[in-house]
């Protein structure tokens, strides 16, 4: 976004080529994330790895998915908690 | 032993024999020996492009089902003796041909070829498998559209898959909207796909004129898309040629224009 576009809060006047650029981005995000759906599957499962060092989590129940606005993705994770470790507070290794 | 590179796209109709026939004809003015293999077998245009159409005898299908040896089948091109056309059928399918027999074919020529450059089919099926198996890298050809950068990501997908180096093309670009804000450039483009670019060729209205009559627009030199074509054989033959901002027909660029420039 140009200091234009932030000043005047406006996207409207975005050029058709930024339009294009930005659309193409989030577009390619979810057609590479579809091509290999494996890699969903991993990052899921090393979340949980992470995540169980500090909480007791409903494994099955989590959900991870790519959302998007107009131009720009997020990583969206679910994750319930079942409870809270009492070692949390201690760092790892 | 020679450089085999395949030029392909994913999307239709972007440019991609256009810029075989010139590439091809670009090397062989430098003096290389080269090959040229049409593999959109049923729609072969390759003929047409260089201008050998009424020349051909054998074809690709012939040479893969080993009726013949490769070198019954070759076109000598009509102006530069060292550049050959491999025509494919325009009667059989694309399912003729079988990826593992374009290899070997591949691995014969380049005994003998300094390039051996394969025309691809657009899509992603069994005529991309053929086209793509036998080479050592690959021009991917884009224009600035959303649906053909998108082609082209996937079309990439598929190459880094099996381990080919990419390089990439962005042809009919329009200097103007671009410059009006009103069209991806060369820059956005390499930025999403995230690939070495070795050319931007303009969009010219002279590329439909020569081939009208078999000439490649390489052979014009002085149209703005003959010049970027030239620039990117110099780039394959591993000359470090920068990247000059096109001409828009502008105030300046007309008065260079009068002055001689
Ligand atoms: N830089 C350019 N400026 C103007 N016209 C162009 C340019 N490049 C290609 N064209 C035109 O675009 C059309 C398609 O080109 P071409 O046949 O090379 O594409 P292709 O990718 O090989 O198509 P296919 O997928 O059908 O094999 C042709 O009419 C050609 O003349
Ligand atoms: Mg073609």
């Amino acid at each position: 976004m140009s200091i234009w576009d932030k000043l005047f809060g406006s996207s409207n006047n975005r050029s058709s080529k930024q339009i294009a650029h930005d659309r193409l981005k989030v577009v390619l995000i979810h057609d590479r994330a579809n091509v290999s759906p494996d890699v969903m599957e991993h990052i899921k499962n090393d979340i949980i790895e992470v995540i169980s060092h500090y909480m007791d989590i409903d494994k099955n129940a989590m959900e991870i998915a790519l959302e998007n606005d107009a131009d720009s993705v997020a990583l969206v994770a679910n994750i319930p908690v079942n409870n809270m470790r009492h070692d949390a507070g201690v760092r790892r290794r | 032993m020679g450089e085999v590179i395949v030029i392909t796209s994913g999307k239709g109709g972007v440019g991609k024999s256009t810029t075989t026939a010139s590439l091809g004809v670009g090397l062989a003015m430098r003096g290389k020996k080269v090959a040229l293999i049409d593999t959109d077998t049923g729609l072969r245009n390759l003929d047409i492009l260089l201008g050998l159409e009424r020349r051909i005898v054998y074809t690709l299908v012939d040479v893969a089902q080993k009726r013949v040896n490769y070198g019954q089948a070759l076109v000598r091109h009509k102006k530069y003796s060292n550049l050959f056309l491999l025509p494919t059928s325009q009667v059989a399918d694309k399912t003729a041909i079988e990826p593992e027999q374009m290899k070997q074919l591949v691995d014969t020529m380049r005994n003998e070829f300094d390039f051996i450059l394969i025309d691809c089919p657009a899509g992603i099926e069994q005529g991309f498998q053929t086209a793509v198996i036998g080479a050592d890298w690959a021009v991917v050809v884009t224009i600035p559209e959303v649906s053909a950068v998108r082609d082209a990501d996937k079309i990439i997908g598929r190459l880094q898959a099996v381990n080919k180096d990419i390089k990439l093309i962005v042809n009919r670009i329009d200097p103007q909207m671009v410059k009006a804000g009103t069209m991806l450039d060369m820059t956005s483009i390499d930025d999403i796909l995230s690939l070495p670019c070795i050319g931007q060729i303009p969009d010219d209205r002279e590329v439909i004129n020569a081939s009208n009559q078999g000439i490649p627009i390489i052979e014009w030199s002085n149209t703005a898309a003959g010049r970027a074509y030239n620039d990117v054989v110099g780039r394959i033959c591993g000359e470090d040629i920068p990247f000059k901002p096109f001409e828009t027909e502008g105030f300046f660029a007309r008065l260079k224009h009068v002055f001689g420039h």
